[in-house]
């Protein structure tokens, strides 16, 4: 369908009267920001929420005061969750994992991409397909069998058992982007590069890496932000403290504690949260870029 | 060979098992036995999955439908603000989509169902009655949508907005010269530039969220009753939970057809979008 076919018969006939257009805009600019008002404090209702509850003490929280402000922000939580021992072993085996998972992501679909995008070998079309149809089969049709695997691997509740299940969330769209972003590389770059004896490998290094640069910071956000957030993978594969990353840990370990507890679960909470709001606050731009290069393969 | 690693992983962690929980499903509980298709025809007469068929589509649908509804109006009242201000709006718009839905979800059961729920403070501050919220079925339902919803919304967006950001200004300067009002413009000249990026965002967002399982699991995991279980949730539940693998991987394998028919669409969408990009 063409965009710019108005009506059937191509003479346009609009109902109404004819505002003036600088006063409809003007107009159009005030309903917006109105609009903008609203849904930003709807969005922004239950982290507020979560930031008051964790700067309460317990007493605070089950006094039936108002939950939604405090007069005297504590910080007793954030101190006392940071000195957890059951909380630091979450961060770390969080950020270890995924920092394993991200690298082993980047340099798969990389390789990968630049293969699929420039060696026209046999079958390259209808594997860049394949990695696209693997990125939208979603963790929850696979997570029974996969459990079966990492039992007979006996990687199961093993935080290196994660680092074998999570690749399969991210390297296919990351390869996918990489695809896109590879492919828009003009081929006279690397028809001269071949001309002048580059081998593939230093092609790879000299020219793609470098100007695919914003691609592959856009794919390490995305490998970065699904392994940190996932939650049933690890819900699934890990049972004890000792192995469990911060989102199951902090919904399956910190909850049966004190029902009062809550300003340490919050306080917990945003800490976990950060890293992702962190960069994405930082890096909003690549961030961005990765969400909508899915769309397209270029 | 530079794909080995890709082509090692997608066969060893994403076809092997796919393959494997088909076989999987057709055993006995105790799965020393084959026993073909019976989990299968157990579910299907099943009540409590009737129920679960029921709510995934229902909740998929309803919450597909205002993200995919949502993310247009604010992709549209996003796109008459310009520059750093859009910057700005854009930033706090996305911020439920960053944050990772196990966590958020986890805020918005305190503030919702906690011993001393917020929402309910409000409510009884108003003079009305404290609400079970998440023990009633209706409720439950509602709520398990809206938090999806808070977190989708974001998305839908960001993908109508980058689109629009590609549609030539001369396009609604045009209509607005022809005295075209604001509803007209979208129905004329958003709605048929968007059409392509509307289909590809809802099937994926589809897929997603009958397979949803981060939100339902804590805010609800199924309660009351069953009634707001969706596949994935049950699948947990009976397979992991209970440990009865076999009937886990038959109900999570009912996820399969519908990803099969929307990703058979999606591709074609995707296709056609690149063919349009050249």
């Amino acid at each position: 369908m063409s965009g710019a076919t108005m009506t059937a018969d191509g003479t346009p006939r609009w109902r109404g009267r004819k505002p003036s257009l600088a006063r409809e805009r003007r107009w159009a600019l005030w309903t917006s920001y109105i609009m903008l008002v609203i849904f930003a404090f709807l969005f922004l209702v239950p982290p507020y929420f979560e930031l008051i509850t964790s700067l309460k003490t317990s007493k605070e929280i089950g006094s039936g005061l108002d939950p939604w402000y405090t007069h005297h922000p504590y910080l007793g939580n954030f101190i006392s969750i940071l000195r957890d021992a059951q909380f630091q072993m979450f961060f770390w085996n969080s950020v270890k994992i995924t920092v394993v998972v991200v690298a082993a992501t980047i340099v798969i679909s990389v390789l990968s991409a630049y293969a699929l995008a420039r060696m026209r070998f046999w079958g390259s079309q209808v594997f860049a397909t394949g990695v696209f149809l693997t990125y939208l089969v979603p963790e929850s049709l696979l997570f029974i069998p996969l459990f079966r695997v990492l039992a007979d691997l006996h990687l199961i509740n093993s935080t290196w058992g994660l680092a074998l299940v999570w690749p399969t969330l991210s390297v296919p769209f990351c390869t996918w982007i990489m695809i896109g972003y590879f492919g828009s590389i003009p081929k006279e770059l690397d028809e001269a590069a071949m001309i002048d004896g580059a081998s593939h490998l230093q092609m790879l290094w000299k020219i793609f890496i470098p100007v695919a640069m914003p691609g592959i910071i856009a794919a390490t956000i995305f490998a970065f932000t699904v392994c940190w957030g996932d939650f049933l993978y690890p819900l699934a594969f890990l049972f004890t403290a000792k192995q469990m990353v911060l989102t199951a840990g902090i919904v399956s370990t910190l909850i049966h504690g004190d029902v009062l507890d809550w300003g340490r679960i919050m306080a917990a909470n945003i800490l976990a949260s950060a890293p992702p709001i962190l960069i994405y606050a930082f890096l909003m731009d690549y961030y961005i870029a990765g969400l909508t290069a899915g769309a397209t393969k270029g | 060979m530079m794909c080995l690693p890709l082509f090692a992983l997608i066969g060893g962690l994403v076809v092997y098992p796919f393959v494997y929980s088909i076989y999987l499903s057709m055993l006995s509980r105790d799965m020393h036995r084959f026993i073909g298709l019976f989990n299968y025809q157990y579910l299907l007469t099943s009540d409590t999955f009737h129920l679960v068929i029921f709510q995934s589509v229902l909740f998929a649908v309803t919450a597909v439908f205002f993200k995919a509804l949502i993310g247009f109006i604010l992709a549209h009242v996003m796109h008459n603000i310009r520059g750093r201000d859009q910057r700005l709006w854009r930033g706090l718009l996305l911020v439920p989509w960053v944050i990772p839905p196990a966590l958020s979800t986890l805020g918005w059961w305190w503030m919702i169902a906690g011993s001393y729920s917020a929402i309910n403070w409000l409510l009884t501050a108003a003079g009305m009655q404290p609400v079970a919220w998440l023990a009633l079925t209706g409720w439950a339902r509602f709520w398990v949508i809206v938090v999806n919803v808070w977190f989708g919304a974001p998305f839908f967006m960001i993908m109508y907005l980058a689109t629009l950001k590609s549609v030539p200004e001369q396009l609604y300067e045009a209509a607005a010269i022809d005295g075209a009002t604001g509803i007209q413009k979208i129905r004329y000249v958003s709605l048929p530039l968007l059409q392509n990026v509307i289909s590809i965002t809802v099937l994926f967002s589809l897929i997603v969220t009958f397979a949803n399982f981060d939100i339902v699991e804590i805010l609800t995991a199924g309660a009351p009753a069953n009634s707001t279980q969706v596949f994935a949730t049950y699948a947990f539940q009976v397979g992991i939970g209970a440990g009865n693998i076999p009937m886990g991987s038959a109900v999570s394998l009912f996820i399969f057809p519908i990803l099969a028919i929307f990703a058979i669409f999606i591709l074609r969408g995707v296709n056609r979008r690149t063919r349009e990009a050249i």
